[in-house]
């Protein structure tokens, strides 16, 4: 049998376009996979929605020992008071249920603990309820703003976490399970162009960019009403960059790892610290102020800051600057991390 | 025409061993050459550094006339690589997979043509992880058939397989032979490498210890039948290996075996000096490479 003149008739398609497909089926093939990065924010976005919804302030719970005392606190709506004898009282106020216990005296005494805010609270506005003041010089005004609500503070940080997992497991975990296969080397026995196989990763992120932004921001648009303040391209454009930096050091954490455990190890370790400190569900003002610089040039801090300045505030390109640079910077020196350290075979 | 692979003195050495002592190898173009050996002999090295996915410590390795050093872009596109295990992606069909490989080669053949070869046209539309056994085999070797290549690399490619399996594999081996292409397979399967390679060579312990046609390596026992006896008062084998016919003695796991050049001359003398001693089992059969290696070694080729 003679070989068929070798066939310029069967001309193959390009092999990036091929390796993006494999890609792609392969994710959409996967049930879990698909689930963690799309429907897996939405949830988040649900529970956390609905566990801090902004609600009336509840009634501070207070412990009185005398009747009398009842009688002068119950005619402030922002108060709760029970009447209980002293032992239960200490009991209520030792396993929270109640804020503070009230005592008769005189002088009258106030139990609480002043590390908590809530007894504070309670103190504060059992002795204005004991101790009426004068005709009262200030005015109280409530604010609710579209943008001051938690949810609002919560959407851009579950984008930045979602950019972030998606990278790394959809890139480092992936190449660690192609090299734990021998896939990886098989490929590397074939002319396959390494960048079009690094290329293929990149694109695949970008595309996924596509779907999963217009998803979760148009879910908390329909769901909470949380709104976009700025522009949507720089939000595109920010968050183009920080999937960029996350597949970087995703690749990076793939570049030596012999085998899944260990790139498991790797991402954690990578991802826990920036979950807790870089603002994802809560501010990074809480940390210390020493600590501070550090916390800003975490990639995670520079995209969450970013998407908060775009989404809230509706800021522009110059004041989103600086977390950019920071972002493509991550991007270029993970990029080249990687591909010096990257074991193929 | 240079040979299709020319190698020398070639060593690997590992922190704790060397898996290839000084190995020289010369494939022709055209045949189809086995590295038949134990698991462990080096024969995967072997391969690995001619596939360019492994680099020697010493020696020299030529492949199509070029190195790997200054032609590596041109030796991928006119390689065929199957490798021991490889574990091609789950969710894509053997469709995808092939079109994936393909994709890579400038030149190659086409999927559907690929697919009626490893006869995989039913299975074009499955998942991988649905395939059997022989099938992912199949698909394996279609990958590295894809590009239509000068030369193809096996590396033990039906170790596990059942017996039907492996035939359709071997159809595949030889129909790409019969295009005047050029074959590499490593192989602990005796029938394997009488089956398939036109040249066997043997190696054990990263040495080459044997080389030629499975026919002249037989021969090489200087009989073509094989006896082998047991008896219950034990026989030196100095006390058989005097007969008439018989070529050589040697102790195995329950008694003797022995390479004879006549069934019909040696048989009646082997009885007649083992039935004394207590015969309990005789059987005879054609000499295989297994006993060539065992004769060289004093070892089974899948101990």
């Amino acid at each position: 049998m003679n070989a068929p003149p070798s066939s310029a008739a069967d001309p193959a398609t390009s092999s990036l376009w091929e390796l993006t497909a494999a890609r792609l089926r392969l994710f959409f093939r996967e049930p879990g996979a698909v689930f963690w990065t799309f429907g897996f924010p939405l949830m988040l976005t649900v529970a956390l929605g609905i566990a801090f919804r902004n609600r009336p302030a509840e009634p501070a719970l207070v412990a009185v020992v005398s009747p009398e005392l009842q009688r002068a606190l119950e005619g402030n709506r922002e108060l709760r008071p029970r009447l209980l004898d002293e032992a239960s009282a200490r009991e209520a106020l030792r396993t929270g249920k109640a804020d503070l216990v009230v005592m008769p005296g005189p002088p009258i005494s106030y139990l609480y603990d002043p590390a908590r805010p809530e007894s504070r609270l309670a103190r504060a506005l059992a002795d204005a309820a004991l101790h009426p003041p004068g005709p009262p010089a200030t005015v109280d005004r409530p604010v609710v703003e579209p943008g001051s609500r938690y949810i609002d503070f919560l959407i851009p940080g579950l984008i930045g976490m979602q950019l972030m997992s998606a990278g790394m497991w959809g890139i480092g975990y992936v190449i660690v399970d192609m090299r734990t296969k021998k896939l990886l080397k098989r490929l590397m026995a074939t002319p396959m162009s390494r960048a079009q196989f690094l290329w293929s990763f990149v694109v695949m992120r970008a595309l996924f960019l596509l779907l999963e932004l217009p998803l979760l921001i148009g879910f908390a648009w329909i769901v909470f009403k949380v709104g976009l303040a700025g522009s949507a391209l720089l939000l595109l454009g920010i968050s183009l960059l920080g999937a960029l930096a996350f597949a970087g050091i995703g690749l990076l954490v793939a570049s030596r790892a012999p085998n899944t455990q260990t790139v498991t190890g790797l991402i954690n370790l990578v991802m826990l610290p920036m979950f807790v400190t870089s603002g994802v569900f809560f501010s990074t003002a809480r940390f210390p102020d020493s600590i501070q610089p550090l916390l800003r040039i975490l990639p995670l801090t520079a995209l969450n800051d970013a998407l908060r300045a775009v989404m809230i505030d509706g800021a522009g390109v110059r004041a989103v600057a600086v977390q950019c640079a920071l972002l493509a910077g991550t991007a270029a020196l993970s990029f080249a991390a990687a591909l010096r350290f990257f074991r193929w075979r | 025409m240079s040979a299709a692979v020319r190698v020398e003195k070639l060593v690997k050495k590992y922190a704790d061993v060397t898996a290839v002592d000084g190995l020289d190898l010369e494939v022709r173009r055209g045949e189809c050459f086995g590295l038949l050996g134990p698991n462990g002999a080096g024969k995967t090295t072997t391969v690995e550094i001619l596939e360019g996915l492994n680099d020697p410590t010493a020696g020299s390795v030529e492949v199509l006339g070029m190195r790997w050093a200054r032609d590596e872009r041109e030796l991928r596109q006119r390689l065929g690589v199957s490798l021991q295990e490889t574990h091609l992606p789950d969710k894509l069909t053997v469709e995808e997979n092939l079109r994936m490989f393909r994709s890579f080669y400038r030149r190659g053949r086409p999927v559907d043509e690929v697919l009626e070869l490893v006869e995989l046209r039913d299975k074009r539309g499955a998942w991988t992880e649905r395939l059997s056994g022989g099938q992912k085999q199949r698909l394996a070797v279609a990958c590295a058939l894809v590009s239509d290549p000068e030369l193809l690399f096996l590396d033990e490619p039906t170790t596990g397989l059942d017996p039907q399996s492996r035939r359709q594999l071997w159809d595949v081996v030889l129909g790409f032979k019969a295009r005047g292409r050029t074959v590499l397979l490593t192989t602990h399967y005796m029938d394997e490498a009488e089956r398939l390679c036109d040249r066997v060579a043997i190696v054990d312990q990263g040495k080459l210890i044997s080389l030629g046609t499975p026919a002249e390596l037989i021969a090489s026992l200087g009989g073509q039948q094989v006896v082998e006896l047991a008896t219950e008062r034990p026989l030196a084998p100095d006390e058989l290996a005097g007969l008439p016919s018989v070529r050589s003695a040697r102790r195995n796991a329950d008694g003797l075996a022995l390479t004879v050049e006549q069934l019909h001359v040696a048989l009646p003398a082997i009885l007649g000096r083992a039935e004394p001693s207590g015969l309990t089992r005789l059987s005879t059969h054609h000499a295989t490479l297994e006993d060539v290696f065992v004769h060289l070694t004093g070892r089974h080729l899948r101990e």
